[in-house]
């Protein structure tokens, strides 16, 4: 996945567009990691500043929310569920076999709404049904 | 001619985008309809075409099939390995009671001429006509309740919120569908977006509300696609915006999406989030109906629950509650997954037998092994074993056999299944997504996890069992929200269900 290069101005620019959002913190974490992958330590006091809210307000959501990443991601992305609708199809030993091989990127992860073809994984935003680990080396490559 | 190729997430998981192109590419002439799937998810990629005679169904195809498909004259309905017949003569699909569902997998869910076609609008219409006393009554009336799993009637939920006097109220929908095994919210909302669009119209009319969020979660990325499209149109057809369908009625419809935190789709916790909070659990009272989002009064309903209410008023209450079985009224969209054969939506009217659903409708394991257990309700839902299989599939019966209804999720184990290490999971599940408010929940859980694990290991099992059922009394009693409030279900029901594998290292 293709994302934007980190700036102070272009997250400025952004965070214009939320001016008029109630509520606007999560909001502006997550259009920050749409834009550039990851949710910059810097964000924090930036978000803080242009809503009027603390610091705290700011880190407390960034670290509640299991999306929110504050590093830039690698360039695949690998989320397998790992609920029960899953595991019954055998999600634990696919978890294990994926993890063996690229354990930079996978992602643990609960329920894509897939849960009569598990096991459900989605690799760089593209879901995959009955997966495999053929299936998912196929959709990164 | 047209052809019919799923556009649902869940058949594009298995290949339905490979198998529309592959058809467009062999005969460009063909109008190809991407409209939701018809639920038999067994089946997809189902292929439909439009014949003199009706749909004609073909299932399931993959890609690699679609030339011999052609080589069949399957577009003059012709015969082949996997035609299944008129897709409305499929046993599976025409022994349902599709009600909420009925137009998912038929229509193309953009096509707003196509909503109007198959009876779009008509329960909007009929409100506008109405008093907003009225427009209550009709859903009190119906006995719709909650189907995001409390089964709270909503006609008693709107009542409140009409009378509470304020500026401003809201409509929030709650799509956090995030228990595992249940996947009908994002289904109708892949399939049949403006059924919701105006279930949320008609709760704004009812209560005096003029703003609607819906409160989607990232999981599901194609769901909010449809649904950010299908507003779009609803605003430019002059439904949504400042004055709906021409009347002095003002309602329009925003997503906020989630952050993959399970908690947020407990109603409080999802209002915090919308707030652009940490999703942390608020304590009740005050009811979100009187003090819910930003402080006013607000009607949290499931999607299910919202999109249910169109036919309500389109055909009246008595229609709606004619089926049903006590106090669980209508129609339920059980949704089979997990290791079944034939998974996906079945509409039926409650009290079908967990047996029909299992069997009749579900095929056995899609393993071919012995089925053992069934979670019913998501993770917070209970164990059932194979001699419960008599139960009711209705709010009450659930409850008196020791589980829950929840959003209506049904997860097929074989015999391979440890229920032990399944209670555990719950646990764990628990202490990844507890809030963190209550400490029967946040600490309780870790608890939990360990001394299971003991069980497991065969450490002083008797006594950990003991300590394990305290703690899971502990938490059903003294946490505020049905997170640390409901994981004790699965996990006694595992151990009430499944004694033989609670017995430690000897197993």
């Amino acid at each position: 996945m293709k994302y934007s290069q980190w700036s102070q101005d272009a997250a400025r620019l952004l965070l214009a567009t939320l001016r008029d959002e109630k509520g606007p913190v999560l909001m502006a974490l997550q259009l920050m990691q749409k834009e550039f992958g990851y949710v910059n330590p810097e964000c924090v006091p930036l978000i803080a500043n242009y809503f009027n809210k603390s610091r705290a307000d700011v880190h407390g959501v960034l670290t509640f929310y299991h999306d929110l990443r504050t590093t830039p991601p690698g360039e695949h992305q690998i989320s397998i569920c790992a609920a029960e609708a899953c595991q019954a199809m055998g999600a634990r030993a696919l978890v294990t076999a994926v993890k063996a091989k690229f354990a930079d990127e996978v992602i643990d992860s609960y329920c894509f709404g897939n849960c009569a073809l598990g096991p459900a994984v989605m690799v760089d935003g593209k879901l995959i049904g009955r997966a495999t680990l053929a299936k998912i080396e196929q959709a990164r490559a | 001619m047209r052809v019919f190729v799923p556009g649902d997430s869940a058949s594009i998981s298995i290949g339905a985008d490979e198998v529309a192109t592959k058809i467009a590419q062999i005969d460009s002439s063909l109008t190809i309809v991407r409209n939701g799937s018809r639920g038999a998810l067994w089946l997809e990629t189902l292929v439909e075409v439009e014949t003199a005679n009706g749909r004609i169904a073909y299932g399931p195809v993959t890609a690699a099939d679609v030339q011999s498909l052609f080589d069949a004259d399957f577009l003059n309905g012709g015969a082949h390995p996997l035609a299944c017949g008129k897709t409305d003569e499929i046993p599976w699909l025409a022994s349902q009671e599709r009600i909420t569902f009925a137009r998912v997998g038929i229509i193309d869910p953009l096509s707003l001429e196509e909503y109007d076609q198959h009876g779009g609008l008509v329960g909007l219409r009929n409100a506008l006509k109405l008093t907003s006393e009225a427009i209550i009554n009709e859903v009190t009336e119906s006995g719709l309740r909650g189907r995001g799993g409390a089964g709270f009637p909503a006609g008693i939920k709107w009542k409140t919120v009409a009378q509470t006097t304020s500026d401003q109220k809201y409509i929030c929908c709650n799509a956090d569908e995030g228990d595992s095994g249940t996947f009908a919210d994002r289904m109708l909302i892949e399939g049949d977006p403006f059924t919701l669009i105006e279930g949320m119209t008609i709760a704004g009319v009812a209560v005096g509300a003029t703003e609607g969020i819906v409160y989607l979660r990232s999981e599901y990325p194609f769901a909010i696609s449809i649904l950010q499209k299908a507003i779009e149109l609803a605003r430019e057809f002059g439904w949504l915006g400042t004055s709906v369908l021409g009347s002095t009625y003002a309602f329009d419809i925003q997503i906020r999406v989630g952050a993959g935190s399970y908690v947020c789709g407990e109603e409080t916790a999802m209002l915090e989030s919308i707030e652009g909070k940490r999703g942390v659990v608020r304590a009740k009272p005050p009811l979100p109906a009187i003090e819910g989002l930003f402080g006013q009064p607000t009607i949290i309903n499931n999607v299910l629950t919202l999109s249910t209410v169109p036919m309500v008023l389109a055909q009246g209450a008595p229609a709606y509650k004619a089926r049903g079985v006590g106090r669980s009224l209508g129609t339920q969209v059980f949704q089979l997954g997990g290791n079944i054969a034939r998974g996906g939506i079945v509409e039926k009217a409650f009290g079908v037998t967990l047996k029909e659903l299992l069997e009749t409708y579900g095929g056995g394991t899609y393993s071919q092994k012995p089925f053992r257990a069934v979670q019913i309700g998501g993770p917070l839902g209970a164990y059932f074993s194979t001699e419960q299989l008599d139960t009711s599939m209705d709010y009450e019966s659930l409850i008196a056999a020791g589980g829950m209804l929840g959003h209506g999720g049904v997860v097929v184990f074989d015999d391979t299944v440890d229920l032990a290490v399944q209670a555990k999971f719950a646990m764990e599940f628990c202490a990844i997504e507890s809030c963190g408010k209550c400490t029967p929940c946040r600490i309780g859980s870790t608890r939990g996890a360990e001394t299971i694990d003991l069980i497991i290991k065969g450490v002083r099992v008797d006594e950990n069992k003991k300590l394990l059922l305290d703690l899971c009394e502990v938490m059903t009693d003294g946490s505020l929200c049905a997170m640390g409030g409901l994981t004790p279900m699965p996990v006694k029901s595992a151990m009430v269900n499944f004694p033989s594998d609670f017995i430690g290292a000897t197993k």
